[in-house]
């Protein structure tokens, strides 16, 4: 008795003017976008789309990217309906095991800090690191370099790892951004002295584009296997073993039927594939 | 949470090693933004209540312009927004006060907490008691004095209530600050858990933090309001 | 094109954001009514809980319990289920964010409520007690009714606060209208107009709100000062 009873009354005073009916039918009207609940089949894949080539997001508000491909024909493989649900990179692994979505597939490399958090699929791709800088500029990526510079990295990454581990002990401030996209416009305004990331993101999230005119690699690509993992997996939960089997037979199958091949072709002009 | 507190409790209260960050950041934007804000808004509420209808006029817009946008989108706008603009990097001056991060955040709260302060201060004057006014102008007190004597010092005292409640806020719309890359305490806290997946703890560490800090302000505003509003009792 | 295109993905997240902040408003009112009669009730232990839950939450800025609530509850209700031998409930993101910002905003309700329920003239209850209603229904006929009048301007400022947090859902990764702005800012490289668009919105809001909120003031609302006399 005492919820209805009790909003009936406390609205009334609000409400009077409408008919209930038109309320009513209003609440739903807000409502419907939001009571999406999961259903079985269903595989729910956690992104952070500010990340192109890998993920990122249309004027109209679609998801595009290498990453959001490879998890449709995952899917389409699995026979299971894709569901993307976006949230900030450096809260994926809690998000993960708060159950918000079933995998992450947010070109999340695998190390082996988050390993102790979590389960990986096997590799799906392996891209290098890279510093990058104004065009001209003679920094090169170690701490000597860089000391007393500002070094953009996305917070959450194994770039912050690197540049706090390698550098940031060294002297150099190691600037943590929430997305990459925010880096970069740091970068170009001129409150950051380089960035540090993923050498193939950079390419399209700056160095392609009009605003990235002036800016390139600076020194080469920097390699810790310790540090940044065989490459980048499907960050999954340990309890879900089965769901982490049917995704890796899945994904050899793609690799067999070129499918993989296909769309790597599409975004990338050399070979990413794991070695 | 015994080993987040070893290994980063230094960078939550007062350094990181290299600069300022956590809890001695978050007081020194408080403290900065707070000071600059009320300062600001003095003025503006004297001019808002008092002064002729084209002054009050703008200043009613500013109000209700920072008070209707969220901060966050404020401190973008100065922060990321300004800073996107070649009119402002190009000159010298203009971009070395947007370049640091701290600067506008402490702009952006400033902006803030003296609209919200405006209003405060306004409310309270147009409840000045008429008896204070007309004892001052029976003492022949000149305009000048019965503003810097009478007005103004009544006027915040018994704002006092009213604006503690304001510096609350304003300690909590210091958690913004980490957006633009401030080492406050909710940034330390992230940076925490980036690093270790300690979710709850980092934030947890965080929020007792603040909520230490809410409760100091609070004691020392309620032994103020018990010395400035004695002769209310 | 209509904003570079850009157009109907920021009408989208200003009607997200709207939705959000109405869900959270309904959760906030419950939770404040609930708290506001624990804070009141004769029961110790519930006087407690709502004491410590205002306190708490009122103490700590909103965007750091949105993070430590929003990551840290599925996790919670997970473990609680598991305790229990259950499936545990999934909440999706939105779901959760609307919790969050109820429960943040329910504490802030809480103190609304119960100054309004205090404000009711103890010669109404009297009254009403004298007729003989049962505690339920005074409850229901008189102090429900009763408070809601002098709740309503504390309410309208909650409403407005509430309305400028829900722009910090962005920071979770969901799809609002300040998510919006940085995507198409960054991807635009005209960050200040879009920033200054939404500012618009926002404002927009706000000033709808206040007028709405002014209209079912002066509808419903007695004066205060006048009825206390």
């Amino acid at each position: 008795m005492l919820p209805g009873a009790l909003l009936g009354q406390l609205y009334q005073p609000v409400v009077d003017t409408l008919s209930m009916k038109t309320y009513l039918i209003g609440l739903m009207l807000v409502a419907s976008p939001l009571i999406t609940w999961g259903a079985n089949e269903e595989l729910r894949f956690g992104v952070d789309p500010t990340y192109p080539p890998f993920e990122s997001k249309r004027p109209d508000g679609s998801l595009t990217g290498f990453d959001i491909e490879l998890g449709e024909s995952l899917c389409s493989e699995l026979q299971r309906r894709c569901v993307w649900v976006e949230n900030a990179f450096d809260g994926m692994v809690s998000a993960l095991k708060g159950r918000k979505f079933d995998g992450i597939l947010s070109a999340l490399s695998i190390t082996e800090a988050r390993k102790a958090e979590i389960a990986f699929s096997n590799t799906l791709y392996d891209t290098p690191a890279r510093l990058v800088a104004p065009q001209g500029s003679p920094l090169q990526p170690t701490a000597e370099s860089l000391r007393g510079k500002r070094v953009g990295v996305q917070q959450g990454s194994v770039f912050e790892v690197y540049a706090k581990r390698m550098w940031g002990l060294k002297g150099v401030e190691v600037v943590p951004y929430q997305s990459s996209d925010l880096t970069y416009s740091d970068l170009i305004n001129g409150r950051l002295d380089a960035a540090f990331d993923d050498a193939i993101a950079v390419s399209e999230g700056l160095l392609k584009k009009p605003m990235g005119k002036g800016f390139g690699y600076a020194g080469e690509v920097v390699k810790s296997p310790e540090i940044f993992g065989p490459g980048t997996g499907i960050g999954l939960r340990k309890s879900d073993t089965a769901l982490a089997g049917e995704i890796n037979q899945a994904l050899e199958r793609i690799h067999q039927n070129g499918t993989y091949e296909r769309i790597a072709r599409k975004y990338f002009d050399f070979d990413i594939s794991p070695k | 949470m015994i080993e987040i507190l070893k290994e980063f409790g230094a960078n939550f209260l007062w350094s990181d090693g290299y600069r300022w960050s956590g809890l001695s950041v978050t007081l020194w934007l408080l403290v900065t933004s707070a000071l600059i804000g009320l300062a600001a808004a003095i003025p503006l509420a004297l001019v808002r209540t008092y002064g002729d209808r084209w002054l009050a006029l703008p200043v009613q817009l500013y109000t209700l312009v920072f008070r209707g946008t969220p901060l966050f989108v404020q401190l973008l706008i100065i922060y990321s927004g300004l800073a996107s603009l070649s009119l402002i990097r190009e000159s010298p001056s203009l971009w070395w006060f947007f370049r640091d991060g701290m600067h506008c955040v402490i702009l952006a709260l400033a902006l803030n907490t003296c609209a919200y302060t405006v209003e405060i201060l306004a409310g309270v004057l147009r409840t000045t008691p008429r008896g204070e006014i007309e004892a001052a102008l029976a003492l022949g007190m000149t305009r000048r004095q019965l503003f810097m004597l009478v007005l103004i010092p009544s006027m915040l005292r018994r704002a006092l209530p009213a604006y503690s409640n304001e510096v609350i806020f304003v300690l909590h719309a210091t958690a913004i600050a980490f957006t633009a890359t401030v080492p406050d305490i909710l940034k330390i806290a992230a940076d925490v858990n980036a690093a270790t997946f300690k979710t709850f703890q980092a934030y947890g560490i965080a929020a007792l933090l603040y909520m230490v800090l809410a409760c100091a302000l609070v004691g020392v505003f309620r032994l103020a309001e018990r010395r400035l509003l004695a002769y209310q009792r | 094109m209509f904003l570079e295109g850009y157009g109907y993905l920021i009408f989208q997240g200003a009607w997200l954001t709207v939705q959000v902040a109405t869900w959270a408003a309904c959760v906030a009112i419950v939770l404040g009514l609930l708290g506001a009669l624990a804070k009141l009730s004769p029961m110790a232990p519930l006087r407690l809980v709502a004491t410590v839950y205002t306190t708490l939450v009122r103490s700590v800025p909103d965007l750091v319990l949105m993070l430590l609530i929003y990551y840290s509850a599925q996790i919670g209700i997970n473990q609680i289920a598991q305790a229990f031998g259950r499936e545990s409930l999934q909440l999706n993101p939105y779901g959760t964010a609307i919790g969050t910002l109820g429960f943040i905003y329910g504490a802030y309700c809480t103190e609304t409520f119960r100054g309004a329920f205090r404000a009711i003239p103890f010669g109404q209850l009297e009254a009403a007690r004298a007729y003989g209603m049962s505690h339920w229904q005074v409850l229901r006929r008189i102090r429900l009714p009763q408070m809601m009048r002098f709740a309503l301007p504390g309410i309208g400022n909650i409403w407005q606060v509430l309305l400028k947090s829900a722009g910090l859902i962005s920071l979770l990764g969901l799809n609002d209208m300040v998510q919006v702005a940085k995507q198409a800012g960054n991807a635009t490289s005209r960050q200040m107009f879009f920033y200054l668009v939404i500012a618009a919105i926002f404002l927009a809001f706000a000033i709808l709100s206040s007028l709405a909120l002014k209209h079912l003031e002066r509808r419903y609302s007695i004066e205060p000062q006048r009825s206390a006399s």
